[in-house]
């Protein structure tokens, strides 16, 4: 890897060292955002990094809220080409755009759709090579999306992924899930939203600044790496705090008023 | 060897995507998105172009004001005067009385002279247009080629993607009889399976391919969550709602607007509902006689409320519009044209101490360039 590529997202999420093996394996990754600051271009860099020439991860991708073409644009943009990928069976794209799980109160419960789609990526990395089973990243964009789409039954989501943790016991994955958080900011026990925060091995929140947007300032990350249970510092969670500006190529990242 | 051709042909397509005819009414953007216009020349401009094809637009009314209304007459009344094909929703009783309300396309701000005679005015231009719809079979609609070449087809040349709507005059019938409209009102439908299936049919007439796009449709629903409409407590429902729009509308050549009165949804809801829109805005009136906001504000007179601009489409792309204004001020020109200003603080004395804002041009986003009026 490079010297530019390798930035303050990488370092602390622990990227900027090794690609092989992947470094988020078996653990679970939460992004939050909020309307103002999308934090989906996290999604994008990670999946860019599982992706990279030099490893041989997969990515499996359900996607609730966006095309496979605004995807493949994007990434495109970002130098990995997921038409190619996926040809070359490392990306694995579900399109769940239209599923819509059935009311929960008649007969068929809405885990219906759920778990057929549970049923899908355990069979995916079922049928990959014994190799490339150790390095698979479930991806999904995005929870809120997903909880619409079983008509607000949270439980059944949360059902499903903790079926998708322990996959990552089971086969070592990585869990990379988007969510928003300001959705549940204003409820009295934002229960869905600690579950998984108590999910995450990392979590990650993306924010505007508290001054508003700037054209140089996109907002603020930050990363909070609950501590493994192996090394020295394992008592401490590691808090990392940063600026970010998004560009179509990259994502630049930067401390607090370190630029001019 | 086939990322580089994939990834050559990925560099190309922007060239080669200014080229296509595109259908009356449509623009190219970046990143392979085809905009068509809001209706509202201002609001175009500060989008960086319009509503982006397979977007939707959401936008939070205000509770005591019905200034999403002017929004929604004049992003209808853009599609009819292009020939595109309209679906538009309300909980209104019939909803199709509205379209009656639709302004009329101005004469541009060159022919002024022509409004001291209204006859006249409204002979030449719809002589005019219909000229220009004559020969847009004809030639794939490159405006620019013919912009200046007669008289009276530079008038609608101008006016070729967005046009100046006069509020006060009513839309000519004929844009309604000849175009495929399509209201349904949602007051009295228990749920919401007879507007999804007639949003679904509607979108489906566009379909999206790679090649150039010939037509577009519009999608406009008026006051989405209103206590009137039976569904409206059904939170879900009405989220799965807009979400089964969104995707169906992702993948056509359409773009859909919801309007919705943020104050009737459940503050967690609400949040929802924001972030399922690609492109987000709010009006705002405002009081009548507020004093310190006239002293604040120039033009404060012509003002009826404020616009703001939470979100802007982001398809096909991660990074961020960054407006430099996100408040702007709706102001009603001569009482008839709708357009949107940046707020200029009117000089104060220096003991107000806020010097931001106060920057004499009212340029919008350096995508959008200039505001002019």
């Amino acid at each position: 890897m490079n010297q530019r590529s390798s930035n303050l997202l990488d370092e602390a999420l622990g990227l900027d060292q090794t690609i092989e093996p992947w470094p988020l394996r078996g653990r679970a990754v939460v992004i939050e955002d909020r309307v103002e600051t999308s934090g989906s271009f996290v999604l994008h860099h990670l999946l860019k990094r599982s992706l990279s020439p030099n490893s041989s991860n997969v990515s499996i991708f359900i996607a609730f809220a966006q095309p496979f073409s605004h995807y493949d644009r994007i990434l495109r943009k970002l130098g990995c080409n997921l038409v190619l990928q996926r040809d070359n069976s490392r990306f694995f794209f579900f399109d769940m755009l239209m599923l819509q799980c059935p009311g929960g109160h008649e007969g068929i419960t809405p885990e219906g759709g759920l778990i057929a789609l549970y049923g899908k990526i355990h069979k995916t990395i079922l049928a990959l090579p014994e190799v490339s089973r150790k390095n698979v990243s479930i991806i999904i964009d995005d929870l809120s999306l997903m909880e619409v789409a079983v008509n607000g039954s949270s439980d059944y989501v949360l059902d499903f992924l903790h079926y998708c943790r322990t996959l990552t016991s089971e086969f070592d994955c990585s869990l990379i899930t988007l969510n928003h958080e300001d959705i549940y900011s204003s409820a009295d026990r934002p229960t869905f939203l600690l579950q998984m925060e108590y999910l995450a091995d990392i979590l990650i929140k993306a924010e505007p600044l508290a001054t508003g947007l700037a054209t140089d300032v996109h907002g603020q990350l930050t990363v909070l790496s609950k501590s493994m249970n192996y090394g020295q510092e394992s008592s401490r969670n590691n808090t990392s705090n940063f600026h970010f500006k998004v560009k179509e190529n990259i994502v630049e990242c930067f401390y607090p008023g370190s630029r001019g | 060897m086939a990322a580089a051709k994939t990834r050559a042909s990925s560099f190309s397509r922007n060239l080669s995507a200014a080229a296509p005819s595109q259908g009356p009414g449509l623009k190219c953007g970046p990143n392979g998105l085809v905009f068509l216009s809001s209706g509202i020349p201002d609001l175009d401009k500060i989008l960086g172009g319009g509503f982006p094809l397979g977007s939707l637009v959401m936008v939070m009314e205000d509770a005591e004001a019905p200034h999403h209304m002017l929004l929604l007459r004049n992003f209808m009344a853009q599609g009819l005067v292009h020939n595109q094909p309209l679906l538009y929703a309300s909980p209104a009783r019939d909803p199709r009385g509205f379209l009656g309300t639709l302004p009329s396309p101005a004469a541009s701000k060159d022919n002024k002279s022509y409004e001291t005679d209204p006859d006249q005015s409204k002979n030449l231009q719809e002589k005019g247009l219909r000229i220009a719809w004559q020969y847009k079979k004809y030639f794939g609609e490159n405006q620019l080629n013919f912009d200046g070449q007669k008289g009276s087809l530079s008038l609608d040349g101008k006016h070729e993607y967005s046009n100046e709507f006069d509020l006060r005059k009513p839309l000519d019938r004929h844009f309604l009889n000849r175009q495929h409209v399509d209201c349904v009102s949602i007051q009295d439908s228990p749920d919401l399976s007879v507007l999804r299936d007639r949003c679904s049919t509607f979108s489906s007439q566009f379909p999206r391919n790679d090649g150039s796009v010939s037509c577009a449709g519009r999608i406009a629903i008026q006051s989405f969550c209103a206590p009137q409409c039976a569904y409206s407590n059904m939170e879900w429902d009405m989220l799965s709602f807009i979400r089964s729009l969104k995707s169906m509308v992702r993948s056509s050549n359409s773009v859909a607007i919801i309007t919705f009165p943020p104050s009737l949804l459940s503050p967690s809801f609400c949040k929802r509902w924001q972030h399922m829109a690609d492109t987000l805005l709010s009006v705002k009136a405002i009081p009548d006689e507020d004093k310190d906001l006239a002293q604040l504000l120039t033009g404060y007179q012509e003002m009826v409320g404020f616009l703001n601009v939470h979100k802007v489409a982001r398809i096909n792309t991660q990074v961020p519009v960054i407006l430099e204004a996100t408040t702007f001020s709706i102001k009603l020109q001569k009482r008839r044209y709708l357009v949107l200003e940046c707020l200029n603080q009117a000089p104060v004395d220096g003991s107000s101490g806020t010097s931001y804002g106060t920057s004499g041009s009212c340029s919008g986003s350096s995508k959008a360039g200039n505001l002019d009026f």
